[in-house]
């Protein structure tokens, strides 16, 4: 068994008296790369910033090289050879690759001034040799995402970095991108570094991997080497419990149970923004979950931006229970009978106002002419409350003092008041524990039974397939496929996109 | 996990509540402090800082600053800035002026009418003016800061093509007992001011309005989000503002007796530094009228109780102006402690 190149040893940390790591061991060899998973809340991300020198206060040891160490900083842990690529990336989209490349280290002249010359030639050369095929000299921001990622893998590398932890690295890319991806952190491993790989994929992780741990309720579960587990396994001792519909992976292909005959609510035609979709035709109807499929940048994000008016869609119409909209606003839109829940909650919510209030903005309108009424908005929120779950169930909180599930079902109870016609949920199940998936689940079947017609836009087929009545499948800003009233899995979904 | 998450909970309540406490407090805390040092420094160092006169003196000082600062606690409760508030009053007062008949000493080419329509064309004016910011900053998107910057320059030059250099001293009757009359020993200015913040606290407290104004503050893409015409809220804080000016605008000049170029523009300064140094946040969603009359009273008792222990007026430039740096340091640092409150991970 080769020597452990990091080592922590009974890693604990808490946050505010709730332990977030648990007395955790966890060792990465030297060139393996080391796949680490778990639900939310299970304590990755906790021990990765501790790693990288983020959280500087937590019980326990860290070795590296077998020499105890303790960064004061992310500095100390950069200059000790440990860098992060995190999912929201960190690079600058207006400077070229090589100043990316270069952040923060740029190559002078005698001078004190950057010595661009040399700048562009070391970038092109250091590319090269990670066998990177980028122009040194474009603007980052023109690049395709997986490309940028790669630009900052590159960057981390250049700055010396032996130990990689990549966070999510393949949430946004396209198979190509991941195999390209891949087959370049086998080579750094080959060439001596060593890679900590988190992410929710599994066949991800399994496909890359040497050896995996999984952690679950910041305790260390299990660490095995990838040849002698399968997916199974992984959800097994991430769930801790016999996994459920929700945790399935969706390989065997379900049946979709459309409704060809409901009554159109929502018909959009050739609906076209330049550089985000084009040619969009689709029906909602009256009791259906619509599921729209596609990687990231495919355009179905924009697209239901664009239903809800927040993003003005340059051609095209739309029609609603029959009559033409023009939508241009979100108000407008929200007259028209549609609501929108945004993939990201920090866009959809109030974190320091109470909850009552976040529950009751989109239909103050309605419960208040002039004057507020907050003895109807805290019961109205209470209402909200008890129909969707939400804990602890007390309206006049702040709604940052909810966990993230929480919050999500919050986002939702802003629309379930007075029901709106056509519901459209970007990306509901993001970062959820699988709990929070199934409550998610339950709710948006029993809207649909209620006939509201439900748009469901993801990037994960697991989350499309486990709500969707019929799935349309985007690629590249085209409807590329439709699948109705027929078996369909997450290889179909995936060879369709 | 349940119940890792339900404990999770309880303490992030429990800790939370206790620095929400703080944080929110702190806001408010600090200018309330602030006052109270200041009226016990002065009264200690000078007796004739603690006299009923004196409170009127006060009272008269802040009330034009006051009505100015009411409109900017909208735009700044929105997270936008008018920087044209001095400039608008000024035009409100100079087109009342202008429109009133003159003493034939002032050699100005003026328009007289009835008092009541020159009162009426003053506001007309101010919200012509509230509206191009508007318009600027919601339809064509120029940052308010930048709109309103073009806009003091403009209500600048509306009042110097008006009065050309000259001084007009007679204003409408009406305006001029508003402006510096008084019921018994209460300045009829004071009054105005006092009902124009009730009104303006009315509306942020308990309409629907006022709510719209807080969450676009709070989170404008949430806001939007939720289906509120967020620029509509914004244009009509624009517009609040323009008019809260123009009124200020035109019973200051019934209070100093004269209307001319360059009336107010120490006024932007002072009605800016009101609003935050009472402790409404820069970044907007939070704090209100009642942090504005604080930051007033502040700025109020500073500058007349620096008149009372005779300090070179020079100094007394410098000190407001570590005052208002002080105060932005809190306002900043309130806003990161509130930042930072626990976000359900």
């Amino acid at each position: 068994m080769p020597e452990s190149l990091l080592e922590l040893r009974g890693v604990s940390k808490n946050f505010g008296g709730v332990a977030a790591l648990h007395e955790v061991d966890f060792d990465l060899k030297a060139s393996e790369i080391h796949g680490l998973v778990g639900e939310n809340g299970a304590g990755k991300s906790t021990l990765m910033r501790i790693i990288a020198g983020v959280h500087t206060a937590y019980e326990g040891h860290m070795l590296l090289a077998g020499r105890p160490v303790s960064f004061r900083s992310a500095r100390d842990a950069r200059e000790a050879g440990i860098g992060m690529v995190h999912q929201e990336l960190s690079v600058v989209p207006t400077l070229t690759v090589a100043e990316n490349v270069f952040l923060g280290s740029q190559p002078l002249t005698r001078l004190g001034t950057i010595d661009w010359a040399r700048m562009q030639s070391e970038a092109a050369r250091h590319l090269a040799s990670l066998g990177i095929d980028a122009d040194p000299a474009a603007l980052l921001g023109s690049l395709p995402l997986g490309l940028q990622q790669l630009i900052e893998l590159a960057r981390v590398l250049f700055s010396g970095a032996r130990i990689i932890i990549l966070d999510e690295p393949t949430s946004a890319l396209s198979p190509p991108e991941i195999e390209r991806l891949f087959s370049l952190l086998r080579r750094l491993c080959a060439a001596g570094r060593s890679i900590i790989f988190i992410s929710h994929f599994l066949d991800d992780i399994l496909a890359i991997s040497d050896s995996v741990t999984v952690f679950r309720n910041g305790r260390h579960v299990a660490t095995e080497a990838v040849g002698r587990i399968d997916k199974a396994w992984l959800i097994e001792n991430m769930i801790g419990r016999d996994h459920d519909d929700l945790a399935q992976s969706y390989v065997k292909p379900i049946m979709l149970a459309s409704q060809p005959d409901a009554p159109v609510l929502l018909e959009a035609r050739e609906l076209g923004h330049a550089g985000s979709f084009r040619n969009v035709s689709l029906e909602v109807r009256a009791g259906e979950v619509l599921g729209i499929y596609g990687f990231l940048g495919s355009g179905q994000l924009e697209l239901a931006r664009s239903l809800f008016g927040k993003m003005r869609a340059e051609r095209g119409t739309v029609r609603i229970g029959g009559r033409r909209v023009r939508l241009g606003t979100t108000s407008r839109a929200r007259r028209a009978g549609l609501a929108f829940v945004p993939e990201s909650r920090r866009s959809m919510l109030f974190a320091h106002e109470p909850v009552y209030k976040n529950v009751s903005i989109s239909i103050l309108q309605h419960i208040a002419r002039v004057l507020l009424r907050p003895a109807a908005e805290r019961a109205i929120a209470e209402a909200r409350i008890k129909e969707l779950d939400i804990r602890p169930p007390r309206c006049t909180l702040p709604l940052g003092a909810l966990s993230g599930g929480n919050q999500q079902k919050v986002a939702l109870a802003k629309w379930l008041t007075r029901k709106p016609k056509v519901l459209i949920l970007s990306e509901p199940t993001r970062g959820m524990d699988v709990g929070a998936k199934e409550d998610v689940v339950r709710i948006v079947r029993r809207l649909r039974d209620e006939g509201i017609g439900i748009v469901v836009v993801s990037t994960e087929p697991e989350t499309v397939l486990s709500l969707a009545d019929r799935i349309l499948v985007m690629k590249k800003g085209v409807i590329a496929r439709e699948f109705a009233s027929e078996a369909v899995g997450k290889n179909e979904l995936l060879a369709a996109a | 996990m349940e119940g890792m998450e339900a404990a999770a909970g309880l303490e992030r309540r429990r800790t939370g509540r206790a620095r929400r406490l703080l944080t929110e407090q702190l806001r408010n805390i600090a200018p309330f402090a602030t006052l109270l040092f200041l009226v016990a420094f002065f009264g200690f160092a000078s007796p004739s800082f603690l006299s009923l006169g004196n409170l009127q003196n006060v009272l008269q000082q802040i009330s034009v600053t006051g009505i100015m600062a009411v409109g900017l606690t909208f735009v700044i409760l929105c997270a936008e800035i008018d920087l044209s508030v001095a400039a608008i009053a000024n035009v409100a007062g100079v087109v009342i002026a202008f429109f009133t008949l003159q003493d034939s000493s002032v050699n100005i080419q003026n328009l007289p009418l009835p008092g009541g329509l020159a009162i009426l064309l003053g506001f007309a004016a101010t919200v012509a003016l509230g509206e191009i910011n508007a318009v600027a900053t919601t339809v064509i998107g120029i940052p308010s800061f930048i709109t309103t910057l073009a806009m003091l320059q403009i209500g600048a030059g509306i009042c110097a093509v008006l009065v050309r250099g000259q001084i007009a001293y007679a204003v409408p009757p009406l305006i001029m007992t508003l402006g510096s009359g008084s019921i018994g020993p209460v300045p009829w200015i004071a009054v105005m001011a006092g009902l124009v913040m009730l009104v303006a606290h009315l509306v942020l407290t308990y309409t629907r309005f006022g709510r719209y104004v807080y969450m676009v503050g709070g989170n404008r893409e949430a806001a939007e989000y939720s289906g509120v015409n967020v620029k509509r809220i914004v244009r009509a804080v624009m517009v609040i503002s323009a008019v809260c000016a123009g009124f200020s605008g035109m019973l200051g000049v019934a209070h100093f007796g004269s209307a001319q170029q360059n009336e107010f523009d120490n006024y932007l300064l002072d009605s800016i530094s009101a609003v935050v140094v009472g402790g409404t946040s820069l970044f907007g969603g939070s704090g209100g009228i009642g942090n504005t009359i604080l930051g007033l009273l502040v700025l109020g008792v500073l500058n007349n109780g620096l008149d009372h222990v005779a300090i070179d007026s020079f100094m007394k430039i410098l000190i407001r102006g570590l005052i208002l740096l002080a105060a932005l340091i809190i306002n900043v640092y309130a806003q990161r402690l509130h930042g930072r409150e626990p976000s359900g991970a």
